[in-house]
């Protein structure tokens, strides 16, 4: 490299202070994007490419290249791939109803100042940022049949102990639950934030029009807010789609004896970790994978589609 | 209480009375109803996971013994009893990963973070946080595989390594939506006195990004520390983070329900201590981005 007309006789230091100058762009960005493609696309393609073959037991014994075959067999698989999306689909979806309206109730609640605005605030932040784990074993304690304090709650009031965790027919929707205390506040949080980012003069104008409260809420709180619950329903249900800690921590292996809380995730890696079946493995997450994408996109599509 | 509030606008203060009386009204009290019910529904499963760490098995199976009784530090003693395995060691590893994890990922995306905000890396950033949406599962065989041929599979490294996976995305979307909100003309004046580009970035806008450093930096650790699938499969047993190490009082044919809530209590109260003393940075980093719509 040849010094700098202008300038003569530049050191070494200098000179390499010049050059990460002039490429700051990357020489800032690149470390976070030689880890991330480190530890991304070197596994994603291994996985993609596993998906294509009968890989059992180990990934480094001799496997065979089969084609579409683990695709074919997870997509004509009645017995747990199928019912497997299904939970998934069930859990995402009435997770997110009820953290949505939830949520929304406790960011109007805490819209307003009031006295001890911030106990409560912190109080709604606890579950956000407790261990999951510990937040299913907790659950797995109150919901227990026999000694739980939620079946004891309901004796006070005359009803029956429900087996909640313990019956396939009910413990999903018990963990549905279990979702919701732990992240609603999530959800909260996000919608206060965009009800305290919205401008004062809507509400006003539309009291002066003679809107009530529910009119006021529905028809200038929740359009404006669009954007936000889109945010937060992207944010939420991204992750609510692959929930692992909860169910594995009340149901254990393959959700349960009978796969009752058996999610895509969950599946996958009872394929991938506890029967080392990593060619089929490979090919559900793959789809799992599409099936989050597809969702993305469609969400993004309308946010985009209402701006413009 | 529309007119209520309304009317309150117009009028014009007026001397303040001694006692001043409230009007009664529906809403208020239902608000306060709604927000009882969220402190009992939200503190209230906590208390009881507390409560149920310092009472004998028995006493837990005992209604009546729901929350007056005779506390006990026996389910404490179990917990970290050595010869069940060591408690503290797990609390070191718990602490020690989300620590290196946190340090590291903030070392690499504090920089990313301010060239993608600034130069509108758009594509890039995508790119990391694609990380943020994949299913961890699906890189978690090639990472196990990778690392056991490395021959470093039950050591520290590949638990840091998968932490930072999730830590580095998180702390580049703050600290994007952070560096977006700051004034660039900082920086421009420090470089017509002198600096270089990265000299502002270092001297200028990194002093400067403390409170969005700080806020990326505790959740890291808190999202770290709370992290259980990448430490069940890639944690040796002298390595094994608490997340994991609940597991160890869950028997196959009894649960010891005192020592499992003890073991929840500890791994929980040093996160919610944390969640006490910082949460307006935590809620201002959970927020981040999502409103800007």
């Amino acid at each position: 490299m040849t010094a700098s007309p202008t300038v003569p006789e530049v050191g070494a230091r200098e000179r390499f202070s010049r050059w990460a100058d002039r490429h700051r762009k990357w020489v800032l960005a690149g470390p976070s994007m030689v880890f991330t493609l480190l530890m991304l696309a070197i596994p994603l393609g291994w996985t993609i490419y596993l998906g294509f073959t009968d890989s059992k037991r180990s990934v480094r014994r001799d496997f065979d290249f089969i084609g579409f075959e683990n695709y074919a067999e997870a997509l004509t698989d009645t017995e747990r791939f199928w019912p497997s999306v299904g939970r998934t689909v069930y859990f995402t979806a009435g997770a997110l109803f009820f953290e949505l309206i939830l949520g929304m109730i406790i960011a109007l609640l805490l819209w307003k100042p009031f006295r001890g605005q911030g106990v409560v605030r912190t109080i709604v932040l606890l579950p956000l940022v407790a261990t999951p784990v510990a937040v299913g074993m907790m659950w797995r304690l109150l919901f227990e049949p026999n000694i739980g304090f939620v079946n004891e709650m309901l004796s006070w009031v005359g009803i029956a102990p429900q087996p909640w965790l313990a019956d396939p027919a009910t413990s999903l929707s018990t963990l549905i639950f279990v979702d919701v205390w732990q992240w609603t506040p999530m959800v909260a949080l996000i919608l206060l934030a965009g009800l305290t980012g919205l401008p004062e003069e809507t509400q006003e104008a539309a009291r002066v029009d003679g809107a009530n409260a529910w009119q006021r809420f529905w028809f200038v709180t929740v359009p404006l807010m669009r954007p936000v619950i889109i945010a937060a329903v992207l944010l939420r249900g991204i992750d609510a789609l692959k929930t692992f800690d909860i169910l594995y921590a009340t149901k254990g292996k393959g959700g349960g004896s009978s796969h009752d809380v058996e999610t895509l995730n969950v599946y996958a890696y009872g394929l991938s970790f506890d029967y080392n079946e990593y060619g089929l493995a490979s090919a559900v997450l793959i789809l799992f994978f599409l099936i989050i994408l597809a969702v993305i996109w469609v969400l993004q599509m309308q946010r985009k589609g209402r701006e413009s | 209480m529309t007119s209520a509030t309304h009317t309150r606008a117009l009028v014009a203060p007026g001397p303040a009375p001694l006692i001043r009386r409230r009007k009664f009204r529906w809403g208020s009290v239902g608000r306060f109803v709604g927000l009882a019910l969220i402190v009992l529904a939200f503190l209230g499963p906590i208390v009881w996971m507390v409560l149920a760490s310092f009472k004998l098995n028995v006493q837990i199976y005992d209604a009546s013994q729901a929350l007056l009784f005779e506390p006990t530090l026996q389910n404490y003693d179990t917990v970290f009893d050595p010869s069940r395995g060591n408690y503290l060691v797990y609390i070191w590893n718990s602490f020690f990963v989300a620590f290196m994890a946190t340090g590291l990922s903030l070392l690499l995306a504090v920089p990313a973070a301010y060239a993608m905000s600034r130069f509108l890396m758009n594509r890039s950033a995508l790119v990391v946080l694609l990380a943020r949406i994949i299913p961890g599962v699906s890189l978690l065989v090639p990472w196990y595989f990778i690392f056991a041929q490395l021959k470093m599979t039950g050591g520290y490294l590949p638990l840091i390594l998968s932490h930072m996976f999730v830590s580095l995305p998180l702390i580049l979307y703050i600290m994007m939506s952070f560096f977006d909100q700051l004034p660039e003309e900082l920086e421009e004046s420090a470089q017509v006195d002198g600096l270089t580009a990265i000299g502002a970035f270092y001297r200028i806008t990194l002093p400067l990004s403390v409170p969005g450093i700080a806020t990326a930096t505790i959740l890291s650790f808190i999202f770290s520390w709370n992290n259980f699938m990448f430490a069940l499969v890639l944690a040796g047993q002298s390595t094994k983070t608490l997340p994991v190490a609940i597991f160890d009082f869950i028997g196959y044919a009894s649960i010891d329900w005192g020592a499992l809530m003890a073991a929840s209590v500890v791994v929980t109260t040093p996160i919610m201590l944390i969640a006490l003393f910082t949460q307006r940075y935590i809620v201002s980093g959970l927020t981040a981005g999502a409103t800007k719509g």
